[in-house]
């Protein structure tokens, strides 16, 4: 009986912080009329034509296309990302080395630096490799377990594990990389889990990476095929219509994020890796 | 001289270690030392992207000293973290304690309150966002139906920064999960111990909570002024700077310096400046709670 105004402080306030998402899930099949005049989320009736319309873009391609070149980036990406982040951190983890602590400053260091410092140089660089408008850039620096928080969380959890793992693996003649891929990492799945749905979130929320690297529409991801949209309608457009465009763009986002949700959840609480 | 020794299994060299993290080495210096020393050496010259960079020292920052853009972004920014970092910081302390509890089904609350930090930049959220604050919008509606008279949001330049505010304030479950962690990392023992000596709820958290997350609000409070010194896609999309530059943010200025004036140079000088900024702010953060921590002791 206690426990009532705590379910209830958290249920309104629950409300309030789902009812935008679900006032604009019900817009998406209002009029622009219905829209501007309804508190209430819930359309007068359910007409998925507008999907149907909104799939087919204003834009050349239609949204099929600009998914297959947002999966183009993020497949290779989130496993750039894992492999690399993972072999490193084990090195950070598991052995001594020269500089070892230096070049764990540097990881907790560049952390800390502002992406739109290092984005600049890093255009101008991409410019004169000639690789610009290609997915090189989003793609290519993940081999290099740049994503510093990741390494951090995974040192995190190497730590979690006996290291007489691995010595008995070396003793049933496991070499080094060996040992890792066959007894630790099957040991740190929920941190892995964990990093690979977050590159795939943060790379269908990335834009200005893409928007400053990509020029060619064709080559688009999801982000900017968006933009792109909402330059090229009026005021005076059908709203609904771009509304039910942007829920469709979020629709890999929320099914990534219901999956592994019981998955992952573990793996952030650990590591307090979040978005 | 004294040899170091190395800590490694038999058969393992010093050198397998550096080999495996030698893709971080191959990747700080392309991705990081690279582009750090390059933005400061291009914000000393007038590099245009066309013509060859000509070195004209400190220029760029006294033409910055001078440029009213500057002046106004680097208020609207100081002013957005001034607003949203505390206020976010405190909300999610608040709801942390509430899911803290062990309660029934507080795992779907959990959820609930995650959400929106996931989606909400995602630019279909922003976009979305946009349509809760337009004169007939979902938010104007509900203000009317509570007997308030509507906001022109976006015309009003008091009051377009709270849109973008908002936004940002509504994402607060990932901060939110960090405190969530620490707090049930606290040990109960603490709890019980206190309450056998008598203290109520309020001071165990003032004397028992709030000392126990001291390093944990000091890394949000870092995370949160870095992200918000940063803003970019959210003025860009939702207000585009407006109205009246009043949500023209530092990352807007160097973005359309660097890409739509060509001011390469420029660009890089005051990229430069917002990362002077930042160090300065963390280092201060930094300072003051070396100086709590010391202060217990």
């Amino acid at each position: 009986m206690k426990k009532i105004p705590a379910y209830f402080l958290l249920t309104a306030a629950g409300i309030v912080m789902l009812y935008p998402l679900l006032w604009l899930a019900g817009a998406s099949f209002k009029s622009n009329s219905e829209i501007f005049s309804s508190v209430w989320f819930m359309p007068d009736s359910f007409d998925f034509q507008v999907y149907k319309n909104a799939w087919r873009t204003v834009t050349p391609y239609t949204m099929g296309h600009y998914f297959l070149n947002t999966f183009l980036i993020i497949i290779p990406k989130t496993v750039f990302a894992v492999l690399s982040s993972v072999i490193v951190a084990y090195g950070f983890a598991r052995f001594d080395f020269p500089l070892k602590k230096f070049f764990f400053a540097l990881l907790l260091g560049g952390m800390l630096m502002p992406s739109i410092v290092t984005v600049l140089p890093m255009f101008l660089l991409w410019s004169k490799l000639g690789v610009l408008d290609t997915y090189i850039p989003l793609t290519v620096p993940y081999l290099f377990a740049s994503e510093g928080m990741f390494v951090f969380i995974l040192v995190q959890f190497f730590k979690g594990v006996p290291k007489e793992f691995d010595e008995a693996a070396r003793i049933d003649g496991c070499g080094t990389l060996r040992t890792l891929f066959f007894v630790l990492m099957p040991c740190i799945r929920p941190a892995v889990i964990s990093i690979a749905v977050f590159t795939f979130l943060w790379t269908m929320n990335d834009f200005l990476t893409p928007l400053i690297m990509i020029q060619s529409v064709e080559k688009y991801p999801l982000s900017l095929a968006l933009r792109l949209s909402v330059d090229s309608t009026g005021q005076n457009y059908e709203q609904n219509k771009l509304i039910a465009l942007s829920i469709i763009g979020l629709i890999p986002s929320i099914t990534v994020f219901a999956i592994a949700q019981k998955k992952f959840v573990s793996g952030i609480t650990a590591g307090g890796l979040t978005g | 001289m004294k040899k170091k020794t190395y800590r490694n299994p038999v058969g393992v060299s010093r050198f397998t270690g550096l080999l495996l993290i030698s893709p971080f080495i191959a990747g700080s210096a392309l991705f990081l030392i690279y582009p750090f020393f390059c933005s400061f050496l291009l914000g000393m010259t007038n590099y245009d992207g066309i013509r060859p960079p000509e070195f004209t020292g400190l220029n760029n920052y006294r033409v910055m000293l001078s440029d009213e853009s500057f002046r106004k972004a680097l208020g609207v920014t100081l002013k957005y973290a001034a607003f949203l970092v505390p206020m976010k910081l405190l909300v999610s302390l608040l709801t942390a304690l509430l899911l803290a509890q062990e309660i029934k089904g507080i795992g779907i609350y959990r959820t609930v309150f995650y959400i929106p930090s996931i989606l909400g930049s995602n630019l279909a959220v922003v976009i979305m966002w946009q349509y809760l604050f337009t004169s007939k919008g979902l938010v104007n509606q509900l203000l009317s139906l509570a007997g308030a008279s509507p906001v022109s949001w976006y015309g009003d330049p008091d009051k377009a920064l709270f849109i973008i505010v908002l936004l940002r304030l509504w994402e607060f479950g990932s901060t939110m999960i960090i405190f969530l962690t620490a707090l049930r990392g606290i040990p109960k023992e603490l709890y019980e111990a206190a309450k056998v000596d008598g203290c109520g709820p309020v001071r165990a958290f003032f004397a028992i909570t709030l000392p126990q997350m001291k390093s944990v609000i000091f890394v949000n409070l870092i995370l949160q002024t870095i992200a918000a010194f940063q803003e970019f896609n959210a003025p860009y999309m939702i207000t585009g700077g407006g109205p009246l530059r009043s949500t023209y943010t530092l990352g807007m200025l160097i973005y359309d310096e660097m890409f739509r004036y060509n001011e390469q140079g420029y660009a890089n000088a005051v990229s430069w400046v917002l990362f002077m900024l930042i160090s300065a702010a963390v280092a201060v953060m930094y300072a003051v709670s070396a100086f709590l921590r010391r202060d217990e002791e």
